[in-house]
Order: structure tokens, then C-alpha cells, then sequence
């Protein structure tokens, strides 16, 4: 079943007066479960599109429908609140609130949707158990390293059980180990929790565990490849 | 919880930049404080020499005397009324008076003068005449036959201690009022409008002048706390009922009040200078925190974090800021205030004479009224937290994919 229907979209940047086509036409499904990797060059439109997706930037053309709601009809709040029940967000860096520990940084989405109290630490607890950092609840970002940083990260997109995970270059700034354990983890979520995540990368370490991947060129579906379990690389 | 958890830790989080902001905040109250002081202090001084030495902190008079002031609007006196005020909490005190013009005539000169009646014990609590004398001696009795006479009017009509003073007038009703008096000392006036008109007669020997036996043109009042005029005045009216006019300073000295409030005015155009100056600094490290946490606004935005949530977030870091700069600027600010109470601003040589001259202290003593803190305080917290609504619009503004590239 399609949770994410991407219709024609269009992103023209208006760059110096010269119009720049960021994405030129790009039609997607993304089914419930998937682990997609899109990827590309630089410039391919990567991060326009997982933007467009998750409703932080709009199309010049084109539509984007999540279950069936078209995201950017809906006024700028009530994106915003789509966002906070539907979506969950990893960047690349500086994801969290530097003034708030791992736990809070979970809890924080949750008390934004107004969850009480004791459900807002119990489900962070319960996340930091699930992405292996139940020993760093009250750490501060500063004092997590870079990939452990990005695994409170997942768990905070995880933490208002979201309809999928936009993770854009989660590895970017990861050394070989850290991007091994968070890809790790991230399939681990996948296969048992069957979270959808889409993340865009342009690291072969990456794409070679994505079951599905949409390559990008010039801001254009170049190819879109179904893996089967025989290729993945685990 | 959520928000306040937030907002405090962010002020710690760049310590240098929260300390810089609460400085300067710091100073705008220490600075706006210790101006309004000095301003407040010269006004209480002005105040405390015009009204607190003659005109008494409001006067009860006959209803159309402050319009026509004649004696055939003065007013009969007796002991239950003076009682009647004196029941008054506030009231510190209550001395009449009579007063009307006349002609005042030595041997060769005449001159018109101000001739004031006067209760000789009750008076030496307000225009204090006894402290005044600069030769003779003061009155011993309220029907003693004996005048004092301000000293730039006894140079004027060549008269001094032991002469005779002729004063030639118009009476109570029509009456004619003649008399003439031995002069038993003469008094010394800073201002020099008095020191050239003034001629005191104790109470009864003026009533007999005038041939208003029992009568006064005014009862002043003095109070206990020269604040509270303007509750005491409508108080009081109520009690006496319209059959007399109570009337505070403000209405009978309005060139005062006028003084007051130019001067006050100027004062605000220098403390708007400086609520602007130290407003551009505090615009200034809040630029600096807008620009150094956009990243951070844009993916709070991004997750869903609603922008009014966001907006409550940045109002509580201003206002805890501003807070604590606000107390700490009233906390420092006080000690300089009483600094300068208890050790005035001295004025010194030609300045010093002149300002003696109109029978003022040469000095400028602060005043420690808190409110001028609370005052202070509450401006600066309103300029600040009106420089702080510069991060919420630019939060509204904000477009995430911007910021998050930024």
C-alpha cells in the first residue's frame, strides 16, 4: 500500500535570476516498510526531494499525498503539526537540542503532542533501550559522540511512531563503524518494527544495504531498482 | 515545565552572550534609576521649599476665595472645625492665617505689601519666621501690637527695629483698615518676591487691622506624608461638606506643578537617548543569538514544533534575562540613590549664592522613592522585551530548508 504518492513535482530555485531545476518532473510511491535509499550526485536533487516530501519545502509543480492528504494544502500550522504526528526527521548533524539530554530530546516530541508525563519517559526509555543507549538517558548532545548523536536522533524520529523516517545523508558525518551500527540498526527497526525510512546518501556503503533505490540525475528518476535479498550486502 | 526547563537552560548555554545582555540591562536600570533619582530629589526640594515652607500641603478656604481672593470671602474659624481636620489621619497639623494687601508706608516711602496674620506658636512649624529674623525679635503674643517686616521692603521704605509701620488698606466688608505698628524685627526671605512684600502681624492684631474678627482667609494644612495631598483633598472636601474649598498645593501653586513637569519633560527626552542606546545594545546580542541558533530554529521547526510553542520558548529566555538584569540594575541602583541621599551633590560658589538666593538649599539630595526603581525597572523590561519580539517575527518568518542550510 502507497503511503507516499510524489506526482510530477517540479522545484525551480530562482538563483541570481537564472531559474535552477532542482527537480524536474519526479514521480515516486513509497509503500509501507520500505527501506529506500535515494541517491545521486550532488546536486541531483537528493535533499530537495526528501524536503518536498516532508513538507518543509514546497514543489513550484506537482503534488505530494501522504495517506491520501495532499501536504500542501494545509495551512502552514497544520503542516507543521502534520510533521510532528506523521513524520519522523533525521538530519545530517546538529539534529538535537543541545540543551536537552537523550532522554529529553525524545520526550520533547512527545510533549509537544501533549502525551502525559510518564508516558513521554517511559517511551523514551523504551527508544534509548531500542537504539542501544539506555546507559547515555542523560547525556547531553555534547557528550555523545557523532554516531551515537544520530542514534538519539532516530529515536526521536521514532518517537511519535511516525508514518516513515526522512533521514537525509544520515551517515554523512560518520566514521566506517558508527554508519555500520546505525545502518544496522535502522534495517534492524525495519525488518522487526516495520518502520519505513527514506533516506537520501551518496555513500556505497549505504546504498548497498538499501532494498529499494531511486537514483536521481539532474533532478529526474534515473533509475528506481527493486533489491531483491540475494544483492543486498548485509 | 517543558518551556520554562528550556527556556533557562538556553540562557546558560552561551553564559558570555546571557551575561553581556543582562549587563546591559543592568546598566539601563542602574543609569535610568539613578537620573530619575536626581530629577525626583530637585523636585521633592522645590517642593519641600515652596509648599513645606508657606503654602502648606493643601489650605481649606471660603469656596471663592482661590477666585477673588478678598477678605469678604474669608472664613470663620473656630475649634471644631480646626478639630475636625485634625481627627484626619494624615494630618499633621493645621495653621490659619489672614492675609490680604495693603498699603505699607514708612516715613518718606510707601509701598504695596502682602500683609500676613499669623497664629506666632502654630507658624513656627511652616514658614518657621522665628528662624527668619535677621534683626529684632520675634513675636511674643497673637495680639501683640508689633509687626515683622521682610527686609528688602524695610530697605525699601528706609524702616527698621523700633520704627513705626503705617499700613493703610481696605477692611473686611468695606471696613477701612489703618493702624500703625512698631516694628519688633525684621526677617529675611530667600525668595525674592517675599523678601520685598512680605509683613507679618501676629493673628489677632490683623484681625483687628482688618475688622475680621474671628475670620481667616486660609486654615493651612501640613501632613504627615506630603504624598498622599491628592487622597487627603477629596477626604477631606467630603467631610467639611461645599460649605468650604480644600485645595491641595497642586491648585494653589500651578506654576510649580508647570516647572515640574517642563523639567520633567527635558529629563524624559535624555532618558528616551538613553533607553535608545542601551536598547540598540540589547537589539544587538539578540541579533547575535537569532543568528548563531538558526540552524537549531529550523529543525525545531522541521520536527514540528509549532511556532507559538517556539515563540512562549524565546519570550520566557528574554523575560528571564531581562528579569534578572531588571533586579540585579534595582539591587545596584539603590545604594547609589542613598549614596547621594545621605551625601547630596554639592553646588559651590557663584551657583551655590544664586541658588541661596531663592531660599533653596544649594544642593541636589537624591531621592529614594522605590517606586522610582519599580518604575525604572519595568520600563526597561518593556523596551526589552519589545527588542525580544525581533526573534519571534524572525521565527515566523523562518523557512526551515533555509535555516537548516544556513
Amino acid at each position: 500500500m502507497s503511503i507516499i504518492q510524489v506526482r510530477d513535482v517540479t522545484k525551480v530555485y530562482n538563483k541570481e535570476q537564472v531559474p535552477v531545476h532542482a527537480l524536474n518532473g519526479v514521480s515516486l510511491d513509497i509503500e509501507e516498510g520500505e527501506f529506500t535509499a535515494i541517491v545521486g550526485p550532488s546536486g541531483s536533487g537528493k535533499t530537495t526531494l526528501l524536503n518536498i516530501i516532508g513538507g518543509l519545502d514546497e514543489p513550484t509543480e506537482g503534488t505530494v499525498e501522504i495517506h491520501d492528504t495532499k501536504i500542501f494544502s494545509m495551512s502552514e500550522s497544520k503542516l507543521i503539526d502534520f510533521r510532528l504526528h506523521h513524520i519522523g526527521f533525521v538530519f545530517q548533524a546538529y539534529n538535537l537540542i543541545p540543551v536537552l539530554t537523550a532522554k529529553e530530546n525524545i520526550a520533547f516530541i512527545l510533549q509537544m503532542q501533549g502525551r502525559p508525563q510518564k508516558e513521554c519517559t517511559h517511551r523514551s526509555m523504551e527508544l534509548l533501550k531500542m537504539v542501544g543507549l539506555e546507559d547515555k538517558v542523560d547525556k547531553r548532545p555534547s557528550e555523545l559522540s557523532g554516531g551515537q548523536q544520530q542514534r538519539v536522533a532516530v529515536a526521536r524520529a521514532l518517537a511519535s511512531k511516525p508514518d516513515f523516517v526522512l533521514a537525509d545523508e544520515p551517515t554523512a558525518n560518520l566514521d566506517s563503524a558508527s554508519t555500520a551500527n546505525l545502518l544496522d540498526m535502522m534495517l534492524r527497526l525495519n525488518e522487526e518494527e516495520s518502520i519505513t525510512f527514506i533516506f537520501s546518501t551518496h555513500d556505497q556503503r549505504v546504498v548497498e544495504r538499501a532494498r529499494r533505490v531511486v537514483t536521481l540525475v539532474d533532478g529526474k528518476v534515473d533509475t528506481d531498482e527493486e533489491r531483491t535479498e540475494k544483492n543486498i550486502e548485509h | 515545565m517543558l518551556y520554562l526547563k528550556l527556556a533557562w537552560r538556553n540562557i546558560w548555554r552561551n553564559k558570555r552572550r546571557s551575561l553581556i545582555t543582562m549587563a546591559s540591562v543592568v546598566m539601563a536600570v542602574l543609569l535610568s534609576s539613578v537620573m530619575s533619582s536626581m530629577q525626583e530629589g530637585q523636585y521633592d526640594q522645590m517642593i519641600d521649599n515652596t509648599v513645606g515652607s508657606f503654602t502648606g500641603h493643601l489650605q481649606i478656604q471660603h469656596p471663592d476665595y482661590f477666585d477673588e481672593s478678598t477678605l469678604d470671602n474669608s472664613l470663620e474659624i473656630d475649634s471644631s472645625l480646626i478639630q475636625k481636620v485634625e481627627a484626619h489621619p494624615e494630618v499633621q497639623g493645621v495653621i490659619p492665617r489672614i492675609d490680604s494687601y495693603a498699603l505699607a508706608a514708612g516715613d518718606d516711602r510707601s509701598k504695596a505689601a502682602m500683609v500676613v496674620g499669623i497664629d506666632p506658636e502654630a507658624e513656627k512649624a511652616l514658614s518657621t519666621p522665628d528662624q527668619k529674623i535677621s534683626n529684632g525679635k520675634y513675636f511674643e503674643s497673637a495680639d501683640e501690637r508689633a509687626v515683622l517686616v521682610a527686609e528688602g521692603l524695610a530697605d525699601f521704605l528706609s524702616v527698621s527695629v523700633g520704627d513705626t509701620l503705617v499700613l493703610l488698606g481696605q477692611g473686611f466688608r468695606g471696613m477701612s483698615a489703618a493702624g500703625a505698628y512698631p516694628i519688633t524685627g525684621i526677617v529675611k526671605f530667600g525668595l525674592p518676591d517675599m523678601n520685598n512684600n512680605v509683613v507679618y502681624l501676629p493673628m489677632q492684631t490683623a484681625q483687628d487691622l482688618y475688622a475680621a474678627y474671628g475670620r481667616v482667609t486660609a486654615a493651612v494644612v501640613m501632613l504627615e506624608n506630603p504624598e498622599q495631598v491628592q487622597q487627603v483633598v477629596p477626604e477631606l472636601q467630603k467631610e467639611l461638606g461645599e460649605e468650604y474649598a480644600v485645595l491641595g498645593w497642586q491648585t494653589l501653586v500651578p506654576e510649580l506643578v508647570q516647572a515640574i513637569e517642563a523639567d520633567r519633560g527635558s529629563g524624559m527626552i535624555l532618558l528616551l537617548i538613553l533607553y535608545m542606546i542601551v536598547g540598540f545594545g540589547i537589539l544587538g546580542t539578540v541579533l547575535m543569538m537569532t543568528a548563531e541558533r538558526k540552524f537549531e530554529f529550523g529543525v525545531m521547526v522541521a520536527i514540528g514544533t509549532a511556532r507559538l510553542r517556539m515563540s512562549i520558548m524565546l519570550i520566557l529566555e528574554m523575560f528571564f534575562i531581562t528579569l534578572m538584569g531588571t533586579g540585579a540594575g534595582m539591587v545596584f541602583s539603590l545604594p547609589v540613590m542613598y549614596y547621594f541621599n545621605f551625601n547630596p551633590l554639592e553646588f559651590t560658589g557663584e551657583t551655590a549664592m544664586a541658588i541661596e538666593e531663592y531660599g533653596m538649599e544649594p544642593f541636589i539630595r537624591f531621592s529614594t522613592d522605590p517606586g522610582i526603581l519599580f518604575e525604572q525597572g519595568l520600563i526597561v523590561l518593556v523596551i526589552t522585551l519589545v527588542i525580544s519580539l525581533y526573534p519571534l517575527v524572525h521565527m515566523y518568518k523562518l523557512k526551515p530548508v533555509e535555516a537548516m542550510r544556513h
